[in-house]
């Protein structure tokens, strides 16, 4: 799951304090998993080493917790690229392509094109995994069974999420 | 690759106030395996019905090795429908009356072959098939996975051109679903013919070599696009 990303999407919005940050995270993407300060303090400290993102306020204390940040035009473009590349398809994949859609609906970016990106992805994938199992003996047809059964649950995941995307827009949408 | 043997440009369909089809194309390569998916209600099976002739679209065209199918006489379009196409759809398909072996005959009893060899032909399929033991079976007397084999069988008993199946394992069970799936992507293969397979299952449409999806009456080839 990519920290920085989401802490990147979520700057773009608007500015934001660490703690702020954190907490937007915490609640949209990890709610009952909240991330440790550590976690918070190395992502913020890496965007900002590799410029994709700037302080632009303090508050009184010590801490990343309370810089403001703001994400750069290089952020921007790391989301972007982000966002657009689908996903490696495996099994549970399902919180980071919930993290990808609910920040380009968030963002204003068009989300059903993220969902059909990673839907040609897991198809073509699956094909691989069909002939392969076609060919296979019986141990290899279970593997790749197993493999098969996975991707649909993911694939029947981006289907529904496509038909229900504009409900979900009406409740991230600020 | 090939040239394209079956190419549907641009095609529109209403139904009464419903429209089906709103610009919907797709190209047919010979000899390759087209899955086209898309939600209840998208469109799926009236693009396959304009594709293969049975139903005229309203506007666009149907262009089969050359030749505008909505030009064409009744006459020829249904020849051409017996030749060159065959078809498999999700059940009901096969004549109650008749055993399995003169369903598969069918086809080539109404194109004017012999009895005789007509049924021998018919077995050959039945076996490749793997369902050569139900031949002398009625329809009611067999299970619904050996009835989809039949329909296979009989689709291409004619060693059609171009296979539609639409839904072919939709009342099936995931395993004799795939299984119809794979012999009748095999069979294709073996004898060149290009199969339009409509099916709402991934694991079905991943023996296709490439998907369309219909999404509100217009056809999405997301892989060219990607
Ligand atoms: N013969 C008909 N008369 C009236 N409306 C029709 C007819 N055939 C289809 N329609 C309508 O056209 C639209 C597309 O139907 P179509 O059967 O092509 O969808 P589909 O994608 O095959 O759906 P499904 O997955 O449920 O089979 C639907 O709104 C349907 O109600
Ligand atoms: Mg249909």
């Amino acid at each position: 799951m990519s920290i920085g990303h989401s802490f990147l999407g979520l700057l773009e919005g608007k500015p934001r304090h660490g703690y702020d940050l954190k907490r937007a995270y915490d609640e949209r993407f990890s709610p009952g998993r909240p991330l440790h300060h550590g976690q918070v303090y190395a992502t913020l400290s890496r965007l900002l080493k590799n410029g994709l993102v700037v302080v632009d306020g303090l508050e009184p204390g010590e801490g990343p917790e309370r810089k403001r940040y703001a994400v750069t035009d290089a952020g921007i473009t790391d989301v972007q690229a982000w966002l657009s590349q689908p996903e490696k398809p495996e099994p549970y994949l399902q919180s980071v392509l919930y993290t990808k859609v609910v920040l380009a609906l968030m963002t204003g970016r068009p989300a059903d094109e993220i969902l059909d990106v990673q839907r040609t992805e897991h198809l073509r994938l699956m094909r691989d995994v069909t002939r392969r199992k076609t060919g296979g003996d019986l141990a290899e047809q279970l593997i790749c069974d197993h493999a098969l059964f996975h991707l649909e649950a993911d694939l029947r995941w981006l289907e529904l999420t496509a038909a229900r995307l504009n409900e979900l827009a009406a409740r991230v949408r600020p | 690759m090939t040239e394209p043997l079956l190419v549907g440009t641009d095609l529109h369909k209403m139904y009464g106030t419903t429209p089906a089809l709103r610009g919907s194309s797709l190209t047919v390569r010979a000899g390759e395996i087209v899955a086209v998916m898309g939600s209840s209600g998208s469109g799926k099976s009236t693009l396959l019905h304009c594709l293969a002739g049975i139903v005229r679209p309203d506007d666009g065209t149907v262009v089969y090795a050359g030749r505008e199918i909505s030009a064409m006489s009744d006459v020829e379009r249904s020849a051409l429908r017996r030749r060159d196409f065959g078809f498999v759809f999700q059940f009901g398909q096969l004549v109650p009356e008749l055993t399995c072996v003169e369903n598969v005959a069918l086809p080539l009893r109404l194109d004017g072959v012999r009895r005789k060899e007509a049924e021998r032909r018919a077995r050959v399929w039945l076996d490749r098939l793997e369902v050569g033991d139900v031949a002398a079976k009625l329809p009611g007397q067999i299970s619904g996975g050996q009835g989809q084999r039949v329909a296979v069988a009989r689709a291409l008993v004619t060693e059609p051109k171009v296979v539609f199946a639409d839904e072919p394992t939709g009342a099936l069970d995931s395993l004799n679903g795939e299984k119809v799936m794979q012999l009748l992507g095999q069979a294709a293969r073996d004898t060149g013919a290009a199969v339009v397979l409509v099916t709402h299952e991934p694991r079905v449409a991943a023996y296709a070599d490439r998907e369309v999806v219909v999404r509100d009456g217009a056809s999405l080839d997301l892989e060219r696009v990607a």
